[in-house]
């Protein structure tokens, strides 16, 4: 049987595996670029897709490699793919002749799975296999030299955070290399979703990065109105802008909070915590969830929200925030500590993959709600902030326009809503569909492609902007010195859930 | 006077009182859905079918929740027909007893057998905690950093975090477990000294739900550590994990016993 489907939003060219590498050198010199890659089973059959954007150009492009389940590797031409295709060795069995980083990703060393969980076999028993394995340290290329140390933390770290192991290799104060090992928290998001009732799965994405809950449901029931071709109400729209825009408010004033707890200013940290809270307790108020959990579903929302009287409610919010955002802009020693910390380069932005504020901060002048609109936001005017210099300081400057932004898309939309229904009727069709849905997340890029059959899911590919960041961050922290790690650190703004899933 | 130092000093106390006076910081917050059994028809299983962690099952013909399942996602309450899952406020929900969460016919109080394991008095007047990730979303670290918040400012309490385990009297755990943190997770457990104590925070931990089932493992602590407060919610909100850490100090009254919130 063959797919029927095809992915909606796309332009779609079917590409021979030994042509591959040409035709995405010819991308490039169309100044395309890379977003994702992931592979799928049609049947027996696989198939490995390529998504790409285009400059100044709303489609998005599609490279398809079938019939094979051994392609040459992309990585040395297309950095950024790196981990994905080492993500697609680890959980679907497949391999990349020449790649030059490969080494296992999500499937640690001293653990193992068999067959791979997203394997050829892995749609008749998605639960036949399960990973089984005890702790070992990563398997590191070997920094030697008299006097460099070796630095193990984690993956239980110090204070509340996410679980990670750090290695640095450092003399003195200079660290020479430093890599993170993720996906302790691994959960097999992307699988949990196979065989569930596509209209009914929102619960999950939500719960994939819980500081991110409102754009995954809002890009994964894009992904499916996108295939199943249904009309969201325009009151409906509004909302959605208005849930995600106040998780881009928490998750930014929570950002200036940390960035300032890095560089021990006290009362700077504990104004940017306290401003989190004060948006949580009005997203609680406004919706009945403090990260605008269970408000979105396929075809609009689940209930109506009285958000008309928003611009009123956020007064306060909006004098203090300016008010915070200024007075840490002239203070100094906090100041002194971004400048010219973490530099990444527009080139290597590009290359690596950074996206959101990170790569705005490098020059790289991206935004989906503006470049691939969704939602209202082709209704709406905002400014999408960029900064050349690639430093924390950029970054921070960027996520603090987008803080500005995010305070006037909420006065904006909540001001043009009007009454109507939130929910677009609807029958799931029978066959099979496919769709793509993304939402410009605090963070970055995130999207979503689903396949469904008859109204189940058969695959769905999470791309998440923190993969994509944590692949980059690591170049910012070689040569740097330790002192500046946590700041740095802080002024990415990463999570690891999403990263993992 | 410095910048900072001042508007801190100008923007004046910015901490509830909470549990003493004041406010919880929750208003509008959902908890778990409170089943009204006389309104409940018989023979209809729609708010089975409609919970996605499978927390909903029928016993004699009755429906009956598992709290330690349920991610409040307000599902079974949208699709009851009779309107006798209803949503609620109620989200204290942390128990001693993980059966405490379940409802059950005969309320039989585990108070007494609880008494015999006390807490030592030193550890009543003041707390350290040690937090593992052990898969979660996030989101329970998230409420549990919101507890050093000026709003919470849990140190008012007399409860702080610690970096190492060797100085924690308390292991709060987040997430299923997944399949690369099991050991860690008792590595971590066993480096902390006696006596020690361990919440399951957030519902992922209670009982892996939604996550439970998959390749990368995850059924929440039940099989894997001694248990002393149980605390779903999805996630617990600020609140939640305070009246949880009192409960655990017997500073605070359990809220629900057999399934049953009481006011
Ligand atoms: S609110 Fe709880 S019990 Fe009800 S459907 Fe959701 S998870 Fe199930
Ligand atoms: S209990 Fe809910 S909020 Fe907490 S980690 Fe699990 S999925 Fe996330």
């Amino acid at each position: 049987m063959n797919m029927a489907s095809s992915l909606n939003s796309c332009s779609t060219r079917l590409v021979a595996a030994d042509q591959l590498v040409a035709v995405a050198q010819e991308c490039l010199n169309q100044q395309m670029r890379f977003l994702m890659a992931w592979h799928d089973w049609d049947d027996q059959t696989c198939v490995v897709r390529y998504l790409l954007s285009q400059k100044d150009h709303a489609e998005f492009v599609l490279l398809e490699v079938r019939d094979t389940d051994t392609l040459p590797s992309l990585a040395a031409l297309v950095p950024l793919l790196g981990w994905y295709e080492r993500e697609m060795h680890d959980l679907g069995g497949l391999e990349f002749s020449g790649h030059p980083e490969s080494f296992p990703l999500i499937i640690h060393e001293g653990f193992s799975i068999s067959p791979p969980p997203l394997g050829r076999t892995a749609a008749d028993n998605p639960l036949q296999a399960h990973l089984q394995g005890s702790y070992e340290p990563p398997s590191m290329p070997e920094v030697q030299g008299d006097q460099v140390q070796d630095l193990y933390w984690g993956p239980v770290r110090a204070d509340v955070v996410e679980t990670g192991e750090f290695h640095y290799s450092y003399i003195g104060e200079a660290i020479l290399h430093y890599h993170p090992r993720l996906f302790f928290k691994h959960r097999g998001m992307e699988a949990r979703f196979a065989g569930q009732d596509a209209a009914r799965s929102v619960y999950l994405a939500e719960r994939v990065s819980g500081v991110g809950s409102a754009c995954h449901a809002l890009a994964y029931c894009q992904a499916v109105e996108n295939a199943w071709g249904i009309e969201v109400p325009l009151r409906a729209q509004l909302l959605r802008v208005i849930i995600v825009e106040l998780e881009r408010l928490y998750n930014h004033f929570h950002y200036f909070g940390q960035l300032a707890k890095t560089t021990t200013l006290k009362v700077g940290a504990a104004t940017g915590f306290l401003m989190e809270e004060r948006v949580k307790q009005l997203a609680s108020q406004l919706t009945g969830s403090r990260y605008l959990r269970s408000l979105l579903c396929v075809g609009g929302l689940r209930r109506d929200l009285q958000a008309e009287h928003l611009a009123h409610a956020l007064e306060g919010i909006i004098d203090e925030g300016e008010a915070y955002l200024n007075r840490l802009h002239q203070t100094a020693t906090h100041l002194d500590r971004l400048m010219g910390t973490g530099i990444l380069s527009l080139e290597s932005a590009f290359d690596q993959g950074a996206t959101g504020p990170v790569a705005r901060a490098s020059g790289l002048d991206r935004d989906l709600r503006r470049d691939h609109p969704y939602a209202a936001y082709h209704k709406l005017r905002f400014n999408v902030p960029v900064r050349e210099k690639g430093d924390a300081m950029a970054r921070s400057e960027v996520r603090a326009e987008s803080l500005r932004e995010a305070l006037a898309l909420l006065v904006q939309a909540s001001g043009r809503l009007k009454t109507g229904p939130v929910q677009a009727e609807y029958t799931p069709p029978s066959g099979e569909q496919q769709g793509l849905g993304w939402a410009e997340t605090p963070r970055g890029t995130l999207m979503y492609a689903v396949r469904i059959r008859d109204g189940r899911l058969q695959r769905v590919k999470i791309k998440s902007p923190s993969f994509s960041n944590w692949r980059v961050f690591p170049l910012t922290v070689h040569g740097t010195n330790l002192m500046d790690y946590a700041i740095n650190e802080a002024s990415f703004g990463l999570t690891i859930a999403g990263c993992d899933r | 006077m410095p910048l900072w130092t001042w508007t801190g000093l100008k923007a004046g106390k910015a901490a509830t009182r909470w549990p003493r006076s004041g406010s919880d910081g929750q208003e509008g917050v959902l908890g778990m859905p409170r089943l009204d059994i006389d309104k409940c028809r018989s023979g209809c299983d729609l708010c089975i079918s409609s919970c996605p962690t499978q927390a909903i099952h029928l016993v004699e013909g009755e429906p009956v929740i598992d709290y330690g399942r349920c991610i409040v996602c307000q599902r079974c309450v949208e699709e009851c027909p009779e309107g006798a899952m209803q949503s609620s406020y109620d989200w204290a929900f942390g128990v001693r007893q993980r059966s405490d969460l379940t409802w059950s016919a005969a309320l039989e109080s585990h108070e007494a057998e609880h008494l015999r394991k006390r807490i030592a008095s030193s550890q009543r007047r003041s707390l350290h905690i040690r937090h593992v990730d052990a898969g979660s979303c996030n989101a329970c670290e998230a409420e549990i950093s919101a507890l050093d918040n000026p709003f919470y400012n849990l140190h008012r309490l007399g409860i702080f975090f610690t970096p190492s385990p060797r100085f924690a009297d308390l292991l709060m755990v987040t997430g299923p477990v997944t399949a690369p943190m099991h050991d860690v997770l008792l590595a971590t457990w066993e480096a902390m000294p006696e006596p020690r104590s361990v919440i399951a925070t957030g519902t992922c931990a209670v009982s892996g739900a939604p996550m439970d089932g998959g390749y990368a493992g995850g059924a929440g602590l039940e099989k894997i550590l001694p248990v002393d407060i149980w605390l779903p919610g999805c996630p617990p909100n600020p609140a939640a994990l305070i009246h949880a850490l009192l409960l655990l100090l017997e500073r605070m009254p359990q809220r629900v016993t057999g399934g049953q919130y009481a006011e």
